[in-house]
Order: C-alpha cells, then sequence, then structure tokens
C-alpha cells in the first residue's frame, strides 16, 4: 500500500465515529440529569435516614450540607468543564493572536479580556504565549489584559461561584474581572514598560514557513475525546480541594455563630478588604477549596466585596504564575504587574462593600 | 528521514505528547524518524507557536496546545512522506 492509500485509509478512520459518539454523549447528558436532579433525596437519604442524624441537630445538617454539595460541585465542574472544552476547541491561541493583532489599545484590551476567557491555555503556555503576543506586535497592556483574564475569569472559579452563589454572582466576579483586567492592561501599558521585558522577547524571529499552519479541522469525536480528557484532568485535579472546602464549610455551617463573622468580615471592619487580599495570595491552587468556604462566609455575614476581592487574590496573585513570567518579564514589571493589580482588587473589594 | 519535534517546556502534556508519538510512529515499520524536543522558549517561539505542547513534522507545526491521536500523528506523518 503506497503511502498516500494508507494515509487516505487513515483519515477515513478518523473521520468515522461521529454518529456514535453523539449517542454516547446524550446517553451521558441523561445521566448526568438524573444524578444531578436527584441530589438533594440522596442527601436527605444518607444523613437523615442512613445515619439517622436529626435534621435540626448541628451535626445533622452539616452533614447534610456535605453530602448534597459535594455531588453536586462536582457534577456541575464535570458536565460545564466539558462543554466548555468543546467550544474551545474551536478557539486556539494561536486564533486569538490573530484577531489581537493590529488591534489597538482600548479596543485590544477590551478584546483581549473577552478572549482572556475562553481562550484555552495552561500555565506552562504562559511564557511561549507571551513571547508569540510581543512577537506579533501585540501591545504590552493588551497582553497583560489578557494575562490577567485568563486565570482570574477561568472555568473552575466560575462553575464554583455559579453552583454555590447563583449566576448573579458568578455574572457579578465576571464583569468586575474583566473591568479589573482591562485597567489594569491599560494602566501597565500606559506606564510604557517595554525595556522590562527581558530583551530576548524582542529578537524572536518566526522561522520562514514554521508559522503555525494548524488549519486541521477537528471531528466531533476528536472535539468530545479532547473535552473528556481535560474535564478528566481538571476534575482529577481539584476533586480533594473541592471536597475539603466544603468539609470546612460545612463545619462552619453547622457550628460558628453568626456575628463572628460579620466582626472579622463584616462591613464595620475596614480592614477586612486588604487583609482578605493579603490572605488569598498564598492560597493560590486552593481555589476550589476556597469558594467553597467563602459561600458559608457570606451565608454568615461576610460582605460581599471582602469575599469577591479574596477570590480575586486567590485566582489572580498567583505565586507560581509569576515565577513562570519571571523569564520573560524583569523583575521591575512583575512587581508592577502585581501592585497594579492588588491595588485594583483591594479597590474592587471596597467598591462593592460600598454599593451593596 | 522523518524529523519530527516536540516542542513544550517539559510539563507533564509535553512529555505525553513525545510518548504518543513514539508509540504510534514506532508502530511504523516504513517510517524512519528522529525525534528531538525543544525546550528553549525563544526557539518555541521561533515556530509562531504560542500554546504548548506543540508537534513539528519536517519544520511544519502540525499541532499545538493539544496531545492528537495516534492515528492522527501517523497521517501527518505519512503526509510528510508523500511529499
Amino acid at each position: 500500500m503506497s503511502f498516500k492509500s494508507q494515509r487516505i485509509a487513515l483519515v477515513n478512520r478518523i473521520g468515522t465515529g461521529n454518529r456514535q459518539s453523539f449517542a454516547l454523549l446524550a446517553v451521558a447528558a441523561l445521566m448526568w440529569w438524573a444524578a444531578y436532579s436527584s441530589l438533594q433525596r440522596v442527601a436527605d437519604a444518607l444523613a437523615y435516614d442512613l445515619l439517622g442524624l436529626g435534621a435540626e441537630t448541628h451535626l445533622g445538617s452539616a452533614v447534610n450540607f456535605f453530602f448534597y454539595d459535594v455531588p453536586k460541585i462536582l457534577l456541575l465542574l464535570s458536565g460545564m468543564i466539558f462543554l466548555i472544552t468543546v467550544l474551545r476547541t474551536f478557539v486556539t491561541p494561536e486564533q486569538t493572536r490573530r484577531w489581537l493583532g493590529g488591534q489597538r489599545e482600548g479596543v485590544g484590551n477590551v478584546l483581549a479580556s473577552l478572549l482572556g476567557i475562553i481562550t484555552p491555555f495552561c500555565s506552562c503556555s504562559a511564557v511561549p504565549l507571551f513571547i508569540g503576543f510581543v512577537e506579533s506586535g501585540i501591545p504590552l497592556g493588551v497582553t497583560f489584559s489578557f494575562l490577567v483574564t485568563a486565570p482570574m475569569v477561568n472555568e473552575v472559579a466560575l462553575v464554583l461561584l455559579f453552583g454555590m452563589f447563583g449566576w448573579k454572582i458568578a455574572g457579578l466576579y465576571m464583569v468586575s474581572g474583566m473591568v479589573l483586567a482591562i485597567l489594569s492592561g491599560l494602566i501597565i501599558g500606559r506606564l510604557h514598560m517595554e525595556q522590562h521585558v527581558e530583551p530576548f522577547v524582542y529578537q524572536v524571529k518566526v522561522k520562514a514557513n514554521a508559522q503555525a499552519q494548524l488549519e486541521t479541522r477537528l471531528t466531533w469525536t476528536e472535539r468530545f475525546g479532547e473535552a473528556l480528557q481535560s474535564t478528566r484532568d481538571i476534575v482529577g485535579k481539584v476533586w480533594p480541594y473541592v471536597v475539603g472546602g466544603i468539609a470546612v464549610g460545612a463545619a462552619i455551617h453547622g457550628y460558628v455563630p453568626d456575628d463572628f463573622m460579620v466582626d472579622v468580615m463584616g462591613k464595620d471592619a475596614w480592614w477586612s478588604v486588604p487583609a482578605a487580599v493579603i490572605l488569598g495570595v498564598p492560597m493560590y491552587s486552593n481555589a476550589a477549596g476556597v469558594i467553597p468556604i467563602v459561600s458559608v462566609l457570606l451565608d454568615k455575614g461576610a460582605t460581599l466585596g471582602t469575599v469577591l476581592a479574596f477570590m480575586m487574590a486567590v485566582v489572580a496573585l498567583s505565586l507560581p504564575e509569576m515565577i513562570i513570567l519571571r523569564r520573560v518579564l524583569r523583575p521591575r514589571l512583575i512587581a508592577t504587574y502585581i501592585a497594579v493589580l492588588t491595588v485594583g482588587i483591594i479597590a474592587t473589594g471596597y467598591l462593592f462593600n460600598l454599593v451593596i | 528521514m522523518l524529523t519530527v519535534k516536540v516542542l513544550g517546556s517539559g510539563c507533564p502534556n509535553c512529555k505525553k505528547l513525545e510518548a504518543e508519538t513514539r508509540k504510534a510512529l514506532d508502530a511504523q515499520p516504513g517510517i524512519a524518524y528522529e525525534l528531538v524536543k525543544v525546550t528553549d522558549y525563544a526557539d518555541i517561539a521561533a515556530y509562531g507557536v504560542v500554546s504548548t505542547p506543540a508537534l513539528v513534522m519536517n519544520e511544519q507545526v502540525v499541532s499545538s496546545g493539544r496531545i492528537p491521536s495516534g492515528d492522527q500523528i501517523v497521517s501527518w506523518a505519512l503526509e510528510q512522506q508523500a511529499n
């Protein structure tokens, strides 16, 4: 068999199987829905009937909270991450770069922030992404708007917020995250810090004919396969934090008196916003464990601005990412980036505490 | 001889891409190839790639930001071979 005919046979094999994939997906969706709609019944049965706890006791309500929230959040995460990854197979970072290339500041920052939500990229891609953006002439400030939005308004944070607080707070978080990313990108752009980027970034020349020719059409089977893979990866990584976070949340829910939180994270404690931000920075990798705790704090009287600031600090001011970015950014630019974001997050916290 | 390059800083996904590529191509006795790992960021960027891991065959970027299936990898290799 010649190479050509062997290849045609292979391509045909890759192309078939779409119908089976859709059928499998439909079955999975039905099972998901069945599980999701029986959550409360299962939690009640486990906590009250099987363990024999009273619904009125502290322990009973804490255990019930745990048995309801853990499967709910894990189901929401799996379902949403799957859907989001399927959508994301249509938008590659290479496309994002093409869309952002040639955009002026302002429009570029807004577009960058929007694309930051949907474009998939893992933190080990942050450096090539940064180099690629700068190399193709995207302004530094626009690049930063992208780099801030991507981790802050990420799918895990949004799904957790939606699952635990509802769409209003998830939406509020998304909009304020984007506004923050746009503004901090604009500020960094105005500061003209191009000389604080490692010089090798500007010396990169794309090899002739190497420019990514990635118009390969993915089949639905491949898109679903990729979505399944990343759902497994992400849920596999975050589930211990979700379980741990909800366990702590359940304990607070059942036992901590309401007025305690009002004192520490309530309206009158002016220092709670900066304190929440400082607390949030080292918690980076625990975003999935922090949001369930925070949801209960809010129930107990913590104010929304403080809570939002805390979550933003947890996901956006990540130490590991700063260390990765050190490969391409000089310390002064990293310091500026952290400072602008920190001030922005604190301001967002105060603003929401004032308004709501 | 087919030159295959795996572009990536060495994160788990990059290692997985390398393993998948070797597995797929080793199963094809008709394909002689040499696999090179590219870990330097400037070199990666020189391919116009912004998301890793990426796969390059005979200096052409065939995929980036994902781990393609074995069939897909072999099909690209055969395409290069046929040219």
